[in-house]
């Protein structure tokens, strides 16, 4: 057997007919008829509109996608393509889609011209192919968000955080995990009130979501209420404001505390008046007499409030004049008592107020958790009981005889010194100010960030940024012992001093 | 001459009748308007007989027919037979036809002298065929159509095959059958030209729908056109122009 020799195939050449309509001879297709005829006979672009809307957002420059998307794309860009095809979607269905582009009309005419090639079977089984253009109208219509900032209507929820003390050492705290965990993104705005912050969103879902944040970072007790703002009984609809009121525990770091009885039973028979050592998502609480530790948290906190003593700034410098550590076995141990801090030291300490010295003689004698902090001579800040004048409910039932002179909180440090020599910072919440209380925020903000230095624990969920605008003065000579934070514990800030184009770009964070 | 017609809004005019040079058959419809059309044209010069085949109306499809004779397919009824005999000439030869491909119109078409057969007919048939029709038999296809009865419209003159036929097979038919051939069509651009219309020697009928140009094709290949007129076209073309220049 062989192959047949590829010359060998006949080779068929088609005839041509006349087309039935205008009698041009032309090649035999399935209708029959010349291009021209068929394109009389039928019309594949029929049930296409050749005419179209398109809403666009003068504010925000954004089209609308239906139903009620609004979508930001440029001047013959993909996106506007598939929103102008979307349009048209019904009708092309029926037909094949080949090619689609946009035909150029000046920026400001309002007009979209779209070229659209299109194939069809018709009449038993020709396949036309046509161009055509289509024209949109862009028609404007301003978007529901821009209509309600128009309307100085924009958000829908708002959740007031709140704290009744004097000092926001918690707000600052607050405020650096709020950064941490970028838990403002959908924030409309933050305004800072008296007492507090306010953080308004556009829907109730995120206000929701911040409460549940806020819930889980710090002790707080959160009221819902609604405003009733519309509603439409036909459809059964209801516009409403929500109001979210966070109240967070009325007690910061290194206050000075003084517990319902019940309370200090429950925690391990605590004594009464305890220094708060810190608040994070609980507030932790130790006795400064046994160094008993623990923890209050929210709902033990709101089934037994209590307040704070004294604000920080009533509290008085002491100057230490001896120090006397009380070793482990001489510690008097109490029936059921709770956990004890194993970082402080229960020292005997006798101290004499600094405004006293030369003046008198007058020594105090405390017990104080800051044993391994304080030698003689040391400055300590701390609360005279034996001479303030406290209205507290539960300190006026106390016995005299239980009562301590002085309670010490904290360790004095040089604070320009400090100042001075702080390589780092933290990033604020870009917010608006009401209050114009700058002074005395600025003095809390500054003592917020001396706790930092002091309390690696406190520190752990807060970002610290290196401040290259401070170059690190060295001066080890004159080291006092104050705790500073190292450079292992701090971030690199991003900043970006020139985009792409060469020219100066926009700051990425806001301070 | 060509003249357009119409079945009952169907413009499949070779379904429903049957034409010759001896005879017409056409179906029984409910109005006479079809039936009309060819009497008016032809009731002086042949017959035009009402029948059914086995009692349906797609009498067009279902025989095959010239001068000489007629073959219908086995399930005519023998009334319908009978008919048929009593309204035909005494020479047209009528005979039923045991065929598998029962539909005899769709699987041959023929002239007075020649016949195109499906190729898978039975051997039986086409010696039935060349009997009665007195034709000469060739096995072919039209455009790789094996239904060439639907495919194509034979008379003595001409003929019109499908539009896709390549010139190479429209030659190879044409010298089987010794007419002229033609690629074409019938109802605005319909392929099936065996269906879409029925002719004779002198006459065609087409469907409503056919178009000027295909009813100017149709003329030209069958050479329908009227004898003065094509004198004037063909004979006394050379001699008018000679005079005028």
């Amino acid at each position: 057997m062989e192959y047949l020799p590829e010359g060998d195939t006949v080779s068929f050449t088609q005839g041509n007919i006349l087309c039935c309509q205008c009698g041009v001879p032309i090649q035999p297709n399935p209708a029959n008829m010349c291009v021209a005829c068929l394109r009389t006979q039928v019309d594949i672009t029929e049930g296409i509109p050749k005419q179209g809307v398109l809403h666009f957002c003068r504010n925000c420059e954004r089209y609308l996608q239906p139903p009620n998307q609004w979508v930001a794309c440029a001047l013959e860009s993909r996106e506007l393509l598939t929103l102008c095809l979307k349009k048209l979607k019904a009708p092309l269905t029926k037909v094949h889609l080949i090619d689609a582009g946009f035909v150029w009309t000046e920026p400001h005419s309002k007009r979209i011209k779209l070229k659209l090639t299109i194939q069809k079977e018709v009449m038993n089984g020709a396949i036309l192919q046509q161009v055509f253009v289509v024209e949109f109208v862009v028609s404007n219509q301003m978007c529901e968000d821009c209509h309600r900032v128009e309307a100085k209507d924009y958000w829908k929820a708002v959740v007031q955080v709140r704290q009744k003390t004097s000092h926001k050492k918690t707000m600052f705290y607050l405020e650096q995990l709020i950064l941490k965990y970028k838990a403002h993104t959908n924030t409309l705005s933050i305004k800072e009130v008296s007492d507090g912050i306010d953080f308004f969103y556009a829907t109730k879902q995120d206000a929701k979501k911040f409460v549940d944040f806020l819930q889980a970072v710090v002790p707080c007790r959160y009221k819902t209420s609604e405003k009733l703002l519309s509603h439409d009984v036909k459809s059964n609809t209801y516009n409403y404001k929500s109001t979210f009121s966070v109240e967070i525990v009325p007690v910061c770091k290194d206050n000075i505390v003084c517990l319902p009885p019940k309370l200090a039973q429950q925690l391990g028979n605590l004594n009464q008046i305890c220094v708060c050592l810190r608040v994070s998502t609980t507030v932790h609480i130790i006795d400064p007499s046994t160094l008993q530790i623990a923890d209050v948290t929210a709902p033990m906190f709101w089934r037994t409030p209590f307040q704070s003593l004294c604000e920080p700034r009533q509290l008085t410098e002491y100057m230490v004049l001896e120090v006397e550590p009380i070793r482990h076995h001489e510690r008097v141990h109490v029936a059921g008592e709770g956990a004890k801090s194993q970082k402080h030291l229960l020292a005997d300490v006798w101290v004499a107020r600094s405004s006293d010295l030369g003046m008198n003689d007058n020594q105090y004698h405390c017990r104080t958790h800051l044993g391994h902090l304080l030698k003689a001579g040391d400055l300590v800040q701390g609360f005279d009981l034996s001479n303030a004048n406290v209205n507290n409910d539960f300190l006026n039932k106390m016995k005299a005889d239980r009562l301590p002179d002085v309670v010490l909180v904290k360790k004095v440090f040089d604070k320009s010194k400090r100042h001075r020599r702080r390589n780092w910072k933290l990033k604020r919440l870009a917010r608006e100010l009401e209050t114009m209380d700058t002074d005395s925020t600025d003095r809390d903000y500054s003592e917020f960030l001396e706790d930092l230095e002091e309390d690696p624990l406190y520190r752990k969920d807060v970002n610290i940024y290196r401040d290259t605008e401070k170059f690190a003065v060295e001066s080890d000579t004159e080291d006092d012992g104050a705790p500073r934070i190292s450079l292992q514990e701090m971030l690199e800030d991003l900043h970006i001093s020139e985009d792409a184009t060469g020219a100066e770009g926009a700051e990425m964070m806001t301070e | 001459m060509a003249v357009r017609a119409q079945f009952e809004n169907s413009n499949e005019v070779g379904v429903f009748a049957k034409l010759t040079n001896a005879y017409c058959l056409v179906c029984v419809g409910g109005s006479e308007n079809f039936y009309s059309v060819f009497e008016a044209e032809l009731s002086d010069v042949i017959p035009v007989v009402h029948t059914t085949i086995a009692g349906c109306r797609i009498i067009g499809r279902m025989t095959v027919g010239n001068r000489n004779g007629l073959l219908v397919p086995s399930t005519t009824n023998d009334q319908e037979l009978q008919h048929i005999r009593n309204s035909l000439p005494d020479s047209v030869k009528i005979e039923r036809v045991e065929e598998r491909l029962s539909a005899l119109g769709n699987v041959i078409t023929c002239n007075d002298y020649v016949a195109l057969v499906h190729p898978d007919l039975d051997r039986e048939t086409e010696e039935i065929l060349a009997d009665v029709l007195k034709v000469e038999v060739f096995r072919q296809t039209v455009s790789d159509n094996v239904l060439v009865g639907s495919y194509a419209a034979l008379s003595n003159q001409g003929g019109l095959v499908h539009p896709k036929t390549t010139i190479e097979d429209q030659d190879e038919l044409s010298s089987l059958l010794q007419v002229p051939l033609v690629a074409g069509t019938v109802n605005r651009g319909s392929d099936v030209v065996g269906a879409g219309m029925v002719v004779n020697d002198w006459i065609a009928f087409a469907g409503m729908d056919t178009t000027s140009t295909e009813l100017s094709v149709i003329e030209s290949v069958f050479k329908l056109g009227d004898a003065p007129q094509g004198a004037v076209t063909t004979a006394m073309r050379d001699s008018l122009i000679d005079s005028m220049t």
